[in-house]
């Protein structure tokens, strides 16, 4: 269950309350995010919709914790991550978010499973328990035959599933998606979109995307609209498609 | 090392530009190697003289000779244990380029004195039985392929003529730093055939005192002894001596400083801006390994680190490179004997690279480490 208006039950994955972001640009003061609340249970897929400089990223790096809020808080999963430390805030995004990016961010000097491998570096597992989570990353993204391929030699869509793989691999608690579709053509957004829509069915994942594109908007459960540093709700859906 | 792909595939990510950080390493701590060498050439005899032994010379100059008279004398005055003497030959071997020195000994003394050359008993025995007979350190065997039996001949400048010689043995250093290019015959053979103004004439005198914490004022009382006569001496530790020939080549030490103060400094330049740019050409990269969940100190040791590398690399290239060269021994035909890169040359040196390398890397590695992630994924 989706919720703006700030009386979600405590039960909430995500729970954003009073959530203010001010940025200082010269003399002159933006205010990006005023007084937002939102709830996001587990296994919802969230899409923020609005114009440029709406604040669209702004929230999903703040929901990450890669950026402070001005005021508000953030409780992902019972952790109010608006307060902790820089060591801690790490720590926990290690844990329980996965990113994924327009620009697929894949580092060009590593192969597929590499790249898909390094969150798990930061882990006890055992190489060949790495080995593992990684190849049956890349499996559900259908790259499986791909492991050893560097970025420059697979296609956009397909550094992207990679990116997918490198954000599931760890098992974080939700995933976010800034313009996941932004740089591919129709085909390969609509691939990216269906292997999202099927993490949220068939693996539970919570999914929050950010996008411009209203056909990749169609299809999460619940589209929300940023305006001027507020969040409306928009249209529900029965399901991911 | 889990992560040592990512440190190494981002070295190999430009190719040329590491090959050339790596390169100027290597051309740097060559240099530093070869300077260390020239140094160690010329501080060789500091580094190996005896501190109880004292060298007395003429007081107006170390050309001008000592009478044979002042051996008892010596022996006489209060602290010396023993005496020898040696003259300075001056002959050419072959081609004026061969050059080693050639002393004329006194058999009797001069092996008690210098222990550190050692050499089979039985061919010091041959050499003292024969009157031509001459000992050889081992590198001039090397160099001139001879062996115990050959006869050789020298050419005296000094001492005119062509004067041969039986090789009747072969010293060995006991140390690495030990002058093995010393050619010795008898004193005897010389006082035998040189003119009459050389007669009863030696070039120094070496004398072993009882205690090396009196090493002032036994030299003080030699030449004390010797004042207000024709022959005046002048009296130096073994140490002070080496230091004056030295001195005679210039600061050779300061020249070498102020080069390699020089080279490193140019070297840090060079790292720092390279470590920089690699910094800066992967800033999003950087930034995505915060974002995932890579710590401020991981981004800080992951740069330091491939600064390291590049320094490790680089520095152990160079000093391997000096290394080699010096393997082949003195290339200006005698002049540094002592052509050698002692192994503490070389692990200073590894430790200098090491150090231009943290302070290199240090400034992008903390940039990184401050880099926030928003703003470095927003910049590009």
């Amino acid at each position: 269950m989706v919720r703006v208006d700030g009386r979600g039950d405590g039960a909430s994955l995500v729970r954003v309350r009073g959530l203010d972001k001010k940025y200082q640009r010269g003399s002159e003061e933006i205010h990006v995010l005023q007084g937002l609340n939102l709830d996001v249970d587990a296994g919802d897929f969230v899409a923020f919709m609005g114009p440029s400089g709406s604040g669209k990223t702004t929230l999903l790096n703040l929901l990450g914790g890669i950026d402070l809020p001005t005021a508000g808080s953030i409780t992902v999963a019972g952790d109010e991550i608006t307060h902790m430390s820089a060591g801690k805030l790490t720590a926990w995004r290690a844990r329980h978010v996965g990113f994924i990016f327009q620009m697929y961010n894949l580092i060009p000097v590593l192969t597929a499973f590499q790249n898909v491998e390094l969150p798990l570096l930061l882990t006890k597992l055992s190489k060949a328990e790495r080995r593992k989570h990684v190849e049956t990353a890349l499996g559900v993204v259908g790259l499986g035959d791909r492991m050893d391929h560097f970025p420059r030699q697979l296609s956009g869509g397909q550094e992207q599933r990679v990116g997918i793989a490198r954000a599931i691999v760890a098992d974080p608690t939700f995933l976010l998606c800034d313009e996941p579709t932004g740089d591919l053509d129709r085909k390969s957004a609509d691939e990216v979109m269906d292997l999202l829509g099927r993490l949220v069915r068939e693996h539970g994942k919570t999914v929050l995307l950010v996008t411009h594109d209203p056909v990749a908007a169609e299809r999460a459960q619940v589209v929300l609209h940023l305006n001027k540093g507020v969040l409306e709700e928009g249209r529900k859906a029965e399901a991911a498609r | 090392m889990k992560y040592r792909h990512l440190i190494f595939s981002n070295l190999f990510r430009k190719k040329i530009r590491t090959t050339l950080t790596v390169g100027s390493f290597a051309v740097a701590l060559f240099l530093f190697g070869l300077l260390a060498v020239v140094r160690g050439a010329f501080n060789q005899g500091l580094e190996v003289a005896g501190a109880d032994r004292l060298v007395i010379v003429n007081r107006v100059s170390i050309i001008q000779p000592l009478p044979i008279a002042y051996k008892e004398r010596l022996l006489q005055i209060g602290g010396v244990k023993a005496v020898t003497h040696a003259n300075w030959f001056g002959g050419v071997y072959q081609d004026e380029r061969n050059f080693f020195p050639q002393f004329a000994i006194d058999t009797e003394t001069y092996r008690a004195m210098f222990p550190e050359f050692a050499m089979p008993e039985d061919q010091w025995k041959a050499f003292v039985a024969d009157r031509e007979g001459a000992i050889v350190g081992d590198d001039l065997v090397k160099r001139f392929h001879w062996k115990v039996g050959d006869r050789v001949p020298i050419k005296g400048t000094i001492f005119p003529g062509t004067w041969e010689f039986n090789i009747r043995g072969i010293y060995h250093g006991t140390r690495q730093a030990d002058d093995t290019t010393q050619f010795w015959f008898h004193y005897k053979l010389l006082e035998e055939r040189q003119n009459q103004y050389w007669r009863g004439l030696v070039g120094w005198y070496t004398v072993r005192i009882d205690n090396p914490d009196h090493a002032v004022p036994v030299a003080k009382a030699i030449d004390e002894s010797f004042a207000n006569s024709p022959w005046e001496t002048k009296t130096d530790t073994e140490k002070a001596f080496a230091a004056s020939f030295v001195k005679q080549a210039g600061n050779i030490q300061f020249l070498m400083l102020s080069i390699g103060g020089v080279v490193f400094f140019t070297l840090l330049l060079v790292t720092g801006n390279t470590m920089a740019i690699a910094v800066r050409d992967r800033v999003r990269e950087l930034a995505i390994l915060k974002a995932v969940g890579y710590s401020d100190r991981f981004v800080l040791a992951l740069v330091l680190g491939e600064s390291l590398i590049l320094a490790l690399v680089g520095g152990g290239v160079g000093i391997l490179l000096a290394k080699l060269l010096t393997l082949g021994g003195d290339p200006t035909r005698g002049l540094l004997p002592f052509f050698y890169l002692p192994t503490s040359a070389a692990i200073a040196g590894i430790g200098l690279a090491l150090a231009v390398g943290v302070l290199g890397g240090i400034l992008p590695a903390f940039s990184a480490m401050r880099l926030r992630v928003v703003d470095a994924l927003r910049r590009v």
